[in-house]
């Protein structure tokens, strides 16, 4: 077939750009190849002519057979619909691609991430520095050529569990010390942290923000002194091992700089090691609040891969866990955003009765209580019993409603709330689409991007719910959207247990090692905390040759400084617990 | 006016220390606390007032499927001998996402022929991420997950590592925390024997 006859008429990109993209043509792989020296003049027309405004994902892949490096790009519109997948190749030993910043302010971080853990080098990124790993950190660890300092084998099932076990303590053969590789000529006694000075040196671009103009020079004029004061990363604050950089003028933040990785574990390279079904306990561990619906989106992806569907019973017991664990989560943000406010834990123990309640029946239907592990490739891993479908009853339609109606009382009004919020940490629609920022920080900004709407997957579409949505943008509003949001929950929820049908729960036989044809798949589901999305490739083997997590709370962290400038030091604690990020996922 | 949603606020908080009180005052006489139906009620959708659970003298009743630290399932014979249902096949140790299982199997010295039952079973459970996958894809209902939680020891290095002999429960154990599960898959084994049997005999 002739590169002619596969456009289709109706594919705009394609028939702007003729001659200077090619269709990828690999066997169950989409979307375009972009050469790099045109990435930039493609993505300029891309958001501008044809409204892919919001680029949700970056990935890099290793090709080693190939020698290939490639950088995979997902864009969307904000209005709703399918993706533009373009993709970059590049030789592996001289891996070098225009970045995207300047276009998608949204691809900061994930930029750094590829370059960090791939060594994908992206000139004309403004602060191309390790996000996750520390700068004496040896190689880039998702290269296919890379071993970690205690290395077994390249994929799992390692072959000396059976039929031989030999047992050993794996602490044994990672002793401390021994468990970390440096590069060559590095001493950590005589060790400069260099990764340190490029970090304060970074914060100066924070004054070309304020100053809005785009080629200064990067020294804020007009500033004062100004001192670094550093966040965590020990802080209470922080929900976790976080650490934010800022530099005050007085009181008022000039510039922020998140830094993260100190619960980095390269979930991804783990999952590369894993067989398919092997990553699924692990994905309960991104967000652990949410595990159900990291499942979810995992099952989403390798599904369409596999190119099964679960059976309509499944359907809806997904549908019901995903919900209710969005209760949850919103429950949680909202409890530790007021503990945040100073309100300590009289409103966070409140929601957190609610929550309990939820965990009990994900404890009785899954094994555990937050580590679900639940779904599987094509239905669930047991059926949901009478008596816990009883049990979600009773709460989605005789106690939550009056106990979300009593938080509104209790919280909405409060004045204290009211001032710490309103007008405090504002991203406009345009900064929330630019900054590729995801679920609720979108939605508070008034654009109304949902992917349960705007690109429905599983069932969504035919329950009766709104998009929560509100318009100023501002920490206030950031709580609102989620009381919203456990609103609409309990429509989807009341209407799934209304109309769930009998059933089996599983697509064909239940299996250990299924089998994965080989091409890509991104599937991607509205998480709690924003759009989650999974990037698999299989290469037809038990295990996937990339797994990549495009994670909300990691992605909704790139227009934190955005929202933090100008603003008191005191808020960027509320700022922080109004984007609600759990780290396990941010730093992965 | 200023300060209106202050007060509302706190009458929702006054709301709830007062439940907190009515509560006590339903169970008097007979206890709110260290009192199997008050704590039922307590972990309940109808609960009202504060929902703590007095750990360790009140413990919560965990359900069916609860999975913490798989254990090996053993049938006693009539005389009294223990027999291994696990064939050492190694699914589990295949399937297990950690990697935190070693099995031993054997050949019969005589004949060359590998003996079903393992010669030794290890789990390390400070690897374990009690996932479950191991009890859900042995085909021989040999590997299930426990319900006791409460392992604490003083000496990692020690005891961490279970060995058969640990993992090892017999399936009056096993009937006894899961009898839903046992009831279904007790069933399931007769109507296979059943057809079995009727094959044998057509």
């Amino acid at each position: 077939m002739t590169e002619e006859s596969k456009t289709r008429v109706d594919d705009p990109i394609k028939a702007r750009f003729a001659d200077e993209i090619t269709l990828d043509e690999r066997e169950a792989y989409e979307g375009y190849i972009v050469p790099a020296e045109k990435l930039l003049g493609f993505a300029q027309v891309l958001r501008d002519e044809l409204g892919y405004d919001y680029l949700s994902s970056v990935t890099g892949v290793d090709y080693l057979p190939d020698e290939k490096m490639e950088v995979v790009y997902h864009a969307y519109r904000t209005a709703g619909g399918p993706a533009a997948v373009f993709k970059v190749q590049l030789p592996r030993d001289h891996s070098d691609v225009p970045s995207l910043v300047s276009i998608y302010p949204g691809a900061d971080f994930q930029e750094r991430e590829a370059w960090d853990l791939l060594g994908i080098h992206f000139s004309g990124h403004p602060d191309l520095r390790r996000i996750l790993l520390w700068e004496g950190f040896a190689g880039h660890p998702l290269r296919k050529d890379w071993e970690e300092p205690y290395f077994e084998e390249e994929r799992k099932p390692f072959g000396n569990r059976w039929p031989e076990g030999q047992v050993y303590r794996i602490e044994d053969k990672m002793a401390f010390g021994k468990n970390v590789k440096y590069p060559d000529e590095f001493t950590p006694e005589g060790w400069v942290p260099e990764g340190e000075q490029a970090l304060y040196a970074s914060l100066e671009q924070g004054g070309r923000i304020r100053a809005g103009n785009g080629n200064g020079n990067g020294s804020g004029e007009d500033v004062g002194e100004e001192i670094v004061v550093n966040l965590g990363p020990q802080h209470p604050s922080t929900h976790g091992v976080f650490r934010m950089v800022v530099t005050l003028d007085g009181e008022t933040i000039t510039s922020l700089k998140p830094v993260m990785g100190y619960l980095h574990r390269n979930h991804e390279k783990i999952g590369e090691r894993n067989t398919f079904l092997m990553n699924m306990p692990f994905t309960d561990r991104l967000d652990y609040i949410c595990s159900m619906s990291n499942n979810f989106g995992y099952a989403l992806a390798v599904e369409k891969l596999m190119g099964i569907a679960p059976p309509e019973r499944a359907e809806y017991i997904r549908v019901i866990m995903a919900e209710l664990t969005r209760i949850v989560n919103h429950l949680w943000a909202i409890g530790f955003l007021l503990n945040d406010l100073g309100a300590f834990f009289t409103p966070a123990l409140y929601v957190i009765n609610e929550r309990e309640l939820i965990l009990d029946v994900f404890e009785a239907v899954s094994g555990s209580r937050m580590m679900c592990n639940y779904f599987r490739f094509g239905g669930l891993a047991r059926d949901l019993s009478d008596d816990a479908l009883e049990k979600i009853k009773e709460i989605v339609i005789d106690r939550l409603p009056g106990k979300i109606d009593e938080l509104d009382v209790y919280l909405t009004g409060n004045e204290i709330v009211r001032t710490r919020g309103e007008g405090v940490g504002v991203l406009t629609a345009e900064q929330a689409i630019a900054y590729s920022a995801a679920g609720p920080v979108l939605r508070a900004s008034g654009v109304p991007y949902d992917v349960r709407k705007s690109d429905p997957y599983s069932i969504y579409d035919r329950f009766d719910f709104d998009i929560a949505v509100r318009p100023n943008g501002d920490v206030y509003d950031r709580y609102l959207v989620r009381m919203d949001e456990i609103r609409q929950s309990l429509r989807i929820l009341q209407q799934a247990v209304r109309d769930i049908p009998g059933g089996e729960i599983q697509t064909g036989k239940p299996q250990y090692q299924v089998r994965v044809p080989a091409g890509e798949a991104y599937g991607r589901v509205e998480n709690p905390k924003g759009e989650l999305g999974f990037y698999v490739i299989s290469d037809g083997k038990p295990n996937p040759w990339r797994y990549h997590v495009r994670a909300p709370s990691f992605i909704n962290l790139t227009g934190m400084e955005q929202m933090c400038i100008g603003q008191k030091i005191a808020d960027v604690v509320a700022i922080l617990g109004s984007i609600d990020i759990v780290l396990g996922e941010t730093d992965r | 006016m200023f300060g209106e949603g202050l007060i509302k606020g706190l009458g929702v908080t006054l709301k709830h220390f007062i439940g907190t009180y009515l509560d006590d005052i339903r169970w008097l006489g007979r206890g709110r606390y260290y009192n199997e139906a008050a704590l039922e009620r307590r972990q309940s959708p109808q609960a009202r007032g504060v929902f703590t659970v007095q750990y360790p003298e009140e413990k919560l009743p965990v359900p069916e499927e609860f999975r913490y630290i798989p254990f090996l399932v053993y049938e006693v014979n009539e005389d009294g001998s223990h027999q291994d249902r696990c064939t050492s096949c190694g699914i589990c140790a295949k399937v297990c996402p950690p990697q935190c299982i070693w099995i031993v199997r054997s050949n019969d010295p005589e004949t060359g022929r590998p003996i079903p039952e393992p010669t030794d079973f290890f789990i390390d459970t400070d690897i374990c991420m009690n996932c479950g996958l191991c009890a859900e894809y042995c085909p021989f209902d040999a590997i299930k997950m426990d319900h006791n939680y409460e392992l604490a020891s003083y000496d990692r290095f020690e005891h961490h590592i279970f060995d058969k002999e640990r993992l090892s429960k017999p399936v009056s154990y096993y009937a006894q925390i899961r009898p839903e599960n046992y009831r279904r898959e007790e069933k399931a084994r007769a109507e296979k024997e059943a057809a079995k049997a009727a094959r044998r005999k057509g």
